[in-house]
């Protein structure tokens, strides 16, 4: 297949690995919140679809015409659809808190129901092909055109352009793609040299030992679970604000069950869960552009690479996960 | 599970056996609740249909006609229930044992491809040999993906949700492959099991052959047919009733469920008996997609299962994770799901209300404190249904 581009395939599965990669990386980060404090969230498909959807029906409801127009301005519009999506992720993670907290019920049919109601909600409120004014534009546009860059060939079908190339894959990309990755690095500080971090981590530890220290660990779990909701949220609103643009029914498609498994796979720590992410979403790049390498091997059993990996990793058959010690369990206070 | 020992009294141990009338009256107790949360989800769901502008009344009468009334309505209701009888039962026989099948949907899967295989590519055996051949490799293929995760809990310490959300989606992946239909220019050849002549895009097997169809009892004009599968569900849950109730070995498994540490020290192999558990419970999965794939489908072809798995947990839940109520539970379901299509065409309701209010069914019968305060209910000392111990 000598017609193929290399160069150009490279760069496109890497944007690709990075695309697929941004809402596995904050979904993960929901997880961690809400597992390094005691509560199983099977539920972050169902967060990052219903955000996903009432933030895009938010962008919809402010591109009719009938809206004023300082409301359809891009950013004010965008920000708009954007807070109502991390509002609805904050919810959704708030309910999970009430029916695994309050009311004591099993925090994976808490999860479930999460799942259930939003593939429910968002079904039965979806309208077809519904217009709106557009999506998040990229942030940072690439400074270097191809035509100022040097050709690098390395074979007759393999060219790089310098530093073209390296911009397309640093640049064009939204904000939510630059927060996911800053978000990581601030919670992976904060997990471990704040007091919120410490408090966390002890409540997923060891609940008891924490009450009798005086930490709130309701209060510790409610707030991860909002805040945890949000990263959700705008992993939601990743998918229809930025990536795609558009939302169809049932779109994430199990990237909240691959979230999951990202988050065992990095071992319970945001960087992990990034190193993760953009392991599996390479994988998951892979799957789509394995074509354009001219290999021809089934995607979906590439597909299946994630899960597996998570099975052995989970198994202990290379490495070992480690979750936190008091994790899925109610505790009750005394 | 140290937290809850600690504070918690232990579960009351055997069932003292009460006079007649308290015990019809601890039924009615039992049943209340989960009457109570279906009500409370149909009316909820009623304010969703009025927030969109449409007649609540007249969609749930669509969705009784659709369920009960029209020519096949009741019919489409046993056949609909049927494998939501087996994959609810699936939960509710591993739950009895502290174990959660969320891998009931995985399980499915790979039964029914293997169903559809046996199906279509072993000619020449009599028909009720082949049928039941068929079905029975099902099973196996289905207890075999089931006794993957317990295995893997019973040496590895791996949490069972998790590894059976991930053979969810192998078993998706996997049965995706075998069925697709490779590249238009055949650089991708087509999975071992697709039809080299479908007409249509959907990926599927080849039909199987008509040995290895299930009998049909009853045939409605055009083409719809119920086979005999509602009874192998029913019975199955009889079997699994007295497996529970009335065997040696069912009693070490509910042992297990109630306390693994106590079970452990009074002689049960634990982790024999996780196996065993996930392994039954894979087979009642597996069941399920090979009625599907022998009784509905004839074949397998993309998404014929999409969440027939993940039903049964709302399933097993709604009747409190008892063999024998899963009937009625799947019965409801059943005749949500036959009445769904005539109650979106008679009332303009869209189909995914059912799904919300499955949903809350689910949220509900959890939740009992929710429906216990809304209904000014006295708590009876019995707790809430669901209450697990993880071994």
């Amino acid at each position: 297949m000598s017609e193929v581009q290399f160069g150009l395939a490279i760069v496109a599965t890497i944007n690709a690995a990075i695309r697929f990669s941004v809402p596995i990386t904050l979904g993960s980060l929901c997880g961690i919140l809400g597992e390094r404090s005691g509560i199983v969230n099977i539920g972050i498909e169902g967060m990052m679809l219903m955000s996903a959807f009432t933030g895009f029906m938010t962008n919809v409801f402010l591109s009719r015409p009938e809206v004023s127009a300082t409301l359809q301005d891009a950013p004010v519009r965008l920000t708009i659809a954007l807070a109502v999506a991390l509002l609805t992720g904050a919810a959704m993670g708030l309910l999970h808190g009430v029916l695994s907290i309050q009311y004591k019920i099993d925090q994976i049919i808490s999860g479930a129901v999460l799942n259930i109601l939003a593939l429910g909600l968002t079904g039965y409120f979806y309208q077809r092909e519904a217009p709106t004014l557009g999506k998040l534009p990229d942030l940072i546009r690439n400074p270097w055109p191809r035509s100022e860059s040097v050709e690098l060939r390395l074979a007759d079908n393999f060219t790089f352009y310098l530093p073209h190339d390296i911009g397309r894959i640093l640049f064009d990309k939204d904000l939510i793609t630059y927060l996911s990755i800053l978000l990581v690095f601030v919670l992976g500080w904060a997990l471990y040299h704040t007091t919120w971090g410490l408090r966390t981590r002890s409540v997923g530890e060891n609940p008891r030992a924490a009450d009798t220290l005086g930490i709130d660990v309701y209060r510790i779990q409610y707030t991860n679970l909002a805040l945890g909701g949000m990263l959700a949220g705008l992993a939601g609103a990743f998918l229809t604000l930025a990536a795609v643009g558009l939302f169809e029914q049932g779109m994430t498609a199990g990237r909240g069950f691959i979230a999951l498994a990202v988050m065992i796979f990095g071992n319970w720590r945001p960087s992990g869960a990034l190193k993760g992410s953009l392991l599996f979403g390479f994988a998951m790049a892979l799957q789509n552009q394995l074509q354009l390498f001219g290999i021809n091997f089934p995607h979906q059993l590439v597909g299946m690479l994630p899960y597996i990996l998570t099975i052995v990793v989970l198994a202990g058959f290379v490495g070992r996960a480690q979750p936190p010690a008091h994790v899925g369990k109610a505790y009750e206070q005394e | 599970m140290s937290a809850s020992t600690e504070t918690r009294p232990a579960p009351a141990p055997a069932r003292l056996r009460l006079p007649f009338a308290p015990r019809l009256w601890t039924l009615v107790q039992g049943l209340l609740i989960p009457t109570l949360s279906v009500f409370t989800a149909i009316l909820v769901g009623s304010i969703l249909i009025l927030l969109n502008g449409r007649d609540p009344i007249t969609a749930f009468e669509g969705l009784f006609e659709g369920a009960f009334l029209e020519p096949r309505g009741l019919l489409a209701t046993f056949r609909n229930m049927t494998p939501l009888v087996l994959s609810g039962v699936s939960v509710a026989f591993a739950f009895k044992s502290g174990l959660f099948n969320i891998g009931a949907q995985g399980q499915l899967i790979i039964a029914s491809v293997v169903a559809a295989w046996a199906g279509f590519s072993i000619k020449g055996l009599p028909p009720v040999l082949h049928v039941t051949l068929a079905l029975a490799a099902a099973g196996v293929a289905g207890a075999i993906w089931g006794a993957i995760p317990g295995a893997l809990k019973a040496y590895a310490d791996a949490h069972e949700v998790i590894t059976t959300i991930m053979l969810n989606y192998i078993a998706m992946q996997f049965a995706t492959w075998l069925i697709s239909t490779g590249s238009a220019d055949g650089t991708i050849k087509p999975g071992p099991l697709s039809n080299p002549n479908s007409m249509d895009a959907i990926p599927r097997t080849p039909p199987i052959l008509e040995s290895a169809e299930l009998p049909v009892i009853y045939t409605v004009p055009p083409n719809f047919e119920l086979h005999i599968g509602i009874f192998i569900a029913i019975i199955a849950t009889i079997a699994i009733w007295f497996l529970l109730y009335k065997t040696t070995f069912g009693f070490q498994l509910r042992m297990v469920g109630l306390s693994a540490t106590a079970a452990k020290y009074a002689g049960v192999n634990v982790k024999r008996n996780m196996i065993l558990t996930m392994a039954i419970a894979g087979m009642l999965a597996g069941l399920a997609g090979g009625i599907q794939t022998l009784g509905v489908n004839h074949g397998y072809e993309a998404n014929q299962s999409l969440a027939l798995g993940f039903d049964g947990i709302t399933v097993a839940f709604l009747a409190g994770n008892n063999p024998i109520g899963v009937n009625f539970s799947a019965f409801l379901f059943g005749a949500m799901d036959a009445g769904t299509t005539r109650m979106s065409r008679t009332a303009d309701v869209a189909k995914e209300l059912i799904q919300v209010i499955q949903a809350l069914i689910l949220m509900f019968v959890a939740a009992d404190q929710i429906i216990r305060r809304l209904y000014r209910l006295r708590a009876v000392g019995r707790g809430p249904i669901i209450r697990r111990e993880t071994p």
